[in-house]
């Protein structure tokens, strides 16, 4: 049986090799995701494995713009197919993507579809996968829950009154989350904090209800471990314990649980009086118009939305499918538990969902900026909340104003540009 | 050849090379720091400089710099004339001493948090000793003094190799005679080193600061590791403006405002380390 | 009078004791300051991840060779070697073949523009690369050397140059001029008494400058990243994704980065010493 399966496998291998060698010239799969060495060569090892030649390189952010940059404007180049967030791409000139609508493929929700035409009629980039930030904790921590609180229900103050209490037991404060250089903590205000005390992100900037989602935010800070400027991938801390409630993105949190599965559990992110906000990541593969070979890039484009690229790209990133794919049952521990965790939090009766920034253009950046600096100001320097609520306020509606950007949930719908209340 | 020409015949290659490789990119980038879809202006520099976190990372980057430069000029001296005097087993020590030269900013980085890290090395050696009970937060916003002393051991760990290696090869050239003759006369090895290295070693030192100083205006992968948000640097700033806000034109004038301390600096040390045409006997 | 004599000398022959007792210690501890964070990198190289991760660390490896056999499974990795080699010995040769002509014009003759020429070469190291990284990329697309070893090498080179120019500068500074005036009398041309007299005494520092051209080379990321695609170098392929790996991974891919350095500097270390300097002590 076990001799069967080798050969059954060594056959499989050499048809792919087969298949790889007929291909044409390698693809150039330039990509910000999959990152993390292990991660790259997983991709390159199962998920490309059949899309024939492909050469998949993952950047910094820093190269991986220059470079493109650099093709566009040089008007010819070697990249092939482009691998990035949302974000990414909506920083980009939609012109200089190909349009992709000729391909037929996209995410099985519209939202995401409408999302990936970066304000056009036709799809800019193709949604690949996605992902969210949910909260896990090491087992340690759980005999420490606050009384009557349900690990599945978490509001804000039992998050601070839970981490207080381990910081009371043990000494030390073990909550973390990711305010390091590379950490997204920019995600937490708009996606979670935001949203879940004042249902808004741009609207309610700088609202009463700000203000005291900000007080929280100090509560919280006060017992999340003040290393925390430093951490920028929670799995970390989680290994080594210097953190055992943490907040971060899925695949941020994955080795963990992928080392010491019974160590760790996942679930949902808290919920505020506004109820659980929570916020989607989406990447997405598109086309450079300097591509050396539109069909096969194409072709590549077409590969990272089957089924099975799907199911291997989560084994492999611990990003989801975006199309509707059966989940097999033998997926790595991290994905299990970030996958309940996910699908208890969009279904709980109080879910909050927000959704990503859209029509910031080039300016996302900026606006990001904004949430980091009122962060670093209330929370890190210890300046007055409405001052610095009032000052960022500015930023904030300077951007707005300057795109255009109509709002987006939880924020209500308006007319031209989001205006800040 | 015409010995009046022959100085532009040798520094031609270097300049040829530097314009195309250089100057061609600089000017380019260097314009976009003057202008902005309103034409030529300076609002890209009132733009940085007027954001709440320019002139802390200004003044970090200046105390950084003071606080680490004077000590790796110290110490390379020291370590230099320690190395000259040695008779067995020079080749090994200058060696060893030479080893953090070999290692990129980023594998620094990587290394000095694995020692200051709340679990790091540090706290474990500590705790073996007895000295604490509990491992200590070095790198938290509560000790911003400790962030400080841990990005300025591991930039004096990093770069006083860069020093020593210029110093050394800079003081095998002084000949022994100067100082057999001092011996002579009775100079102590105090006043050996200040009469006679010092003042011989003059353009190996006026070299190996200029470089240093340079350099440490533009540090940032160390202090990025360590100090994470807690101690923003100037050129964590130019490449937050490049990359993050896609604001090449902010980035560049920041890079200007660099380059502009550090020619400064640079002439500054120039003069005071005047180095006449030649040595004479 | 005799018995007061040999107490003088005790003292001096104790306080001789005492001052070699200082050196030597001097000399371990800062072998030890180089040393240690490099052995905690071994360690943490040589430790399976629960080890990495475990609290308080071991002060010891335990010779796990799971993250270094997974690089060398990293397919690929060898090109990338091959590549970091070639793109850091070309620089070294071509900094050094363009830099030391200027080093030697900087330090013998005054000729008009000589400060301004100066400040060029400083400036050069005064901008951050990843800036100018973007116009270069676009002039390299162009003229068709992008995503060659030659490409990125011509980059390296204009990163190492100024510390060849400024170097060599230094060293022919440190040279009597006097000297070389001897040797024209005794019937060398310029460039014979270059070649036997002055040279041999500048090797040194030229190998100074060939470390620092080599170890410049081999560490620099951001240019390689954006101007290599095939033919990445080992710091591209590795060191830019370390970050975000799991530590284990980090300080093994980190340890294989330097490891290279290191044995280059080792194999290079004895020409740093003048081969005047040692032969006339």
């Amino acid at each position: 049986m076990f001799l069967r399966l080798k050969i059954a496998g060594a056959a499989s291998a050499f048809a792919l090799c087969v298949g790889a060698s007929a291909a044409q010239a390698d693809v150039l799969f330039w990509s910000t995701q999959a990152k993390p060495v292990e991660e790259a060569q997983a991709m390159r090892e199962q998920v490309l494995n059949g899309a024939g030649e492909v050469d998949y390189q993952p950047n910094d952010a820093g190269p991986w713009l220059t470079r493109l940059n650099a093709e566009l404007q040089a008007g010819s180049g070697t990249i092939g197919v482009l691998g990035a967030l949302h974000g990414d791409f909506s920083a980009m000139d939609p012109e200089d993507l190909a349009d992709l609508d000729d391909l037929g493929i996209g995410a099985s929700s519209d939202t995401f579809n409408d999302l990936a035409k970066l304000g056009t009629g036709s799809s800019q980039y193709i949604p690949w996968m996605q992902a969210s930030y949910i909260m896990a904790a090491n087992k340690k921590a759980l005999e420490y829950l606050p009384e009557g609180a349900d690990i599945n229900s978490l509001t804000y103050d039992q998050l601070i009154e839970w981490s207080a209490n381990v910081m009371e037991a043990t000494g030390e404060a073990k909550f973390g989350f990711p305010a390091g250089p590379k950490g997204l903590k920019h995600r937490f205000f708009q996606g979670y904090l935001y949203p879940s005390y004042t249902n808004g992100v741009v609207r309610t900037f700088a609202s009463d209800s700000a203000v005291t989602a900000w007080e929280k935010m100090k509560e919280l800070w006060a017992v999340t471990n003040p290393g925390s400027t430093n951490f920028s991938f929670l799995q970390e801390q989680l290994l080594n314990e210097d953190v055992w409630i943490a907040f971060d993105h899925t695949s941020r949190l994955a080795s963990a649980f992928n080392e010491r599965p019974d160590d760790f559990v996942a679930f949902p992110a808290p919920a505020g009086p506004e109820g659980r906000g929570f916020m989607p990541v989406i990447a997405g593969v598109a086309i450079p118009r300097t591509a050396p070979d539109m069909e096969a890039s194409k072709a590549l484009v077409a590969h990272m939305l089957k089924p099975e690229t799907q199911i291997a790209t989560l084994k492999a990133t611990n990003f989801f499918p975006v199309i509707d794919v059966e989940l097999p049952s033998d997926l790595p521990p991290s994905v299990q538990a970030a996958g309940a965790a996910i699908a208890t939090m969009s279904s709980s009766p109080d879910a909050n969902p927000g959704l990503l920034p859209a029509g910031l253009g080039d300016k996302g950046g900026d606006f990001n900026r904004v949430y980091v600096d009122t962060f670093e100001r209330i929370v890190l320097a210890g300046q007055p909340i409405e001052q610095v609520l009032e000052d960022q306020k500015r930023a904030l509606e300077r951007i707005m104003e300057e795109t255009g950007a109509p709002c987006w949930a939880p924020d209500a719908p308006s007319e031209g540009a989001c205006p800040v209340e | 050849m015409n010995p009046r020409l022959l100085p532009y015949f040798l520094i031609f290659p270097v300049t040829l090379f530097l314009c195309l490789f250089f100057l061609y990119p600089f000017v380019l980038v260097s314009q976009e720091a003057f202008s902005n879809e309103n034409g030529y202006n300076l609002d890209n520099f009132r733009e940085v400089t007027s954001y709440w976190k320019f002139p802390i990372s200004l003044k970090n980057t200046f105390l950084l710099a003071a606080a680490v430069v004077p000590v790796q000029l110290a110490l390379s001296l020291l370590m230099a004339t320690m190395v000259n005097r040695m008779k067995r087993g020079r080749d090994l020590i200058l060696y060893i001493w030479t080893i953090p030269l070999g290692i990129s900013d980023l594998a620094a980085g990587i290394i000095w948090l694995a020692i200051f890290e709340q679990s790091g090395f540090l706290n474990s050696m500590l705790g073996g000793l007895g000295l604490i009970d509990s491992p200590t937060n070095f790198l938290s916003y509560q000790t911003p003094v400790m962030v400080f002393v841990a990005i300025m051991l591991a930039e004096i760990w990093r770069a006083t190799a860069i020093m020593l290696v210029i110093l050394v090869a800079g003081i095998g050239l002084i000949p022994k005679e100067y100082y057999e003759a001092g011996e002579v006369f009775g100079a102590s090895p105090w006043q050996r080193f200040l009469k006679i290295t010092l003042p011989l070693l003059r353009p190996s030192l006026q070299t190996a600061l200029v470089l240093r100083v340079i350099l440490a205006f533009e540090v940032f992968a160390v202090v990025q590791a360590l100090g994470g948000t807690l101690f923003p640097v100037l050129m964590g700033e130019t490449y937050a403006y490049q990359f993050d806000l896609l604001d090449g034109g902010a980035a560049a004038a920041i890079a200007l405002i660099i380059l502009a301390i550090s020619i400064t600096f640079t002439l500054i040390i120039m003069r005071a380390l005047r180095v006449p045409k030649g040595a004479t006997i | 009078m005799t018995t007061a004599n040999t107490d003088v000398v005790d003292v001096r022959e104790d306080s001789r004791k005492a001052g070699r007792y200082v050196y030597v210690t001097a000399i371990v501890l800062l072998c030890a300051w180089v040393i240690v964070p490099l052995y905690f990198l071994l360690i943490n190289t040589l430790s399976s991840p629960e080890a990495v991760n475990a609290y308080p660390k071991s002060f010891f490896p335990e010779f796990d060779l799971g993250s270094l056999t997974f690089f060398a499974n990293f397919a690929g990795i060898l090109t990338a070697l091959k590549n970091s080699i070639l793109v850091a010995a070309m620089t070294m040769v071509m900094s050094i073949a363009i830099g030391a002509p200027a080093g030697y014009a900087l330090s013998r003759f005054e000729f008009r523009g000589k400060e301004l020429f100066r400040l060029l070469i400083l400036l050069t190291r005064a901008f951050p690369l990843p800036l100018l990284a973007l116009p270069l990329a676009v002039l390299f697309i162009r003229t068709g050397i992008d995503d060659t070893v030659f490409g990125l090498a011509l980059v390296h080179t204009t990163l190492a140059i100024p510390f060849a120019v400024l170097i060599t500068f230094s060293l022919f500074s440190g040279i009597p001029l006097e000297l070389e005036e001897a040797a024209w009398t005794l019937g060398c041309t310029r460039f014979t008494a270059f070649t036997k007299v002055i040279l041999p005494l500048v090797l040194p520092g030229i190998t100074a400058s060939a470390i620092f051209a080599f170890v410049i080379s081999w560490n620099e990321v951001f240019a390689a990243a954006v101007l290599t695609i095939e033919n990445r170098t080992l710091t591209a392929f590795l060191l830019q994704n370390l970050d975000t790996s799991p530590l284990h991974l980090k300080f093994a891919g980190g340890f294989i980065l330097v490891v290279p350095a290191l044995i280059f500097i080792f194999a290079v270390r004895k020409y740093l010493f003048a081969m005047w300097g040692i032969a006339n002590r």
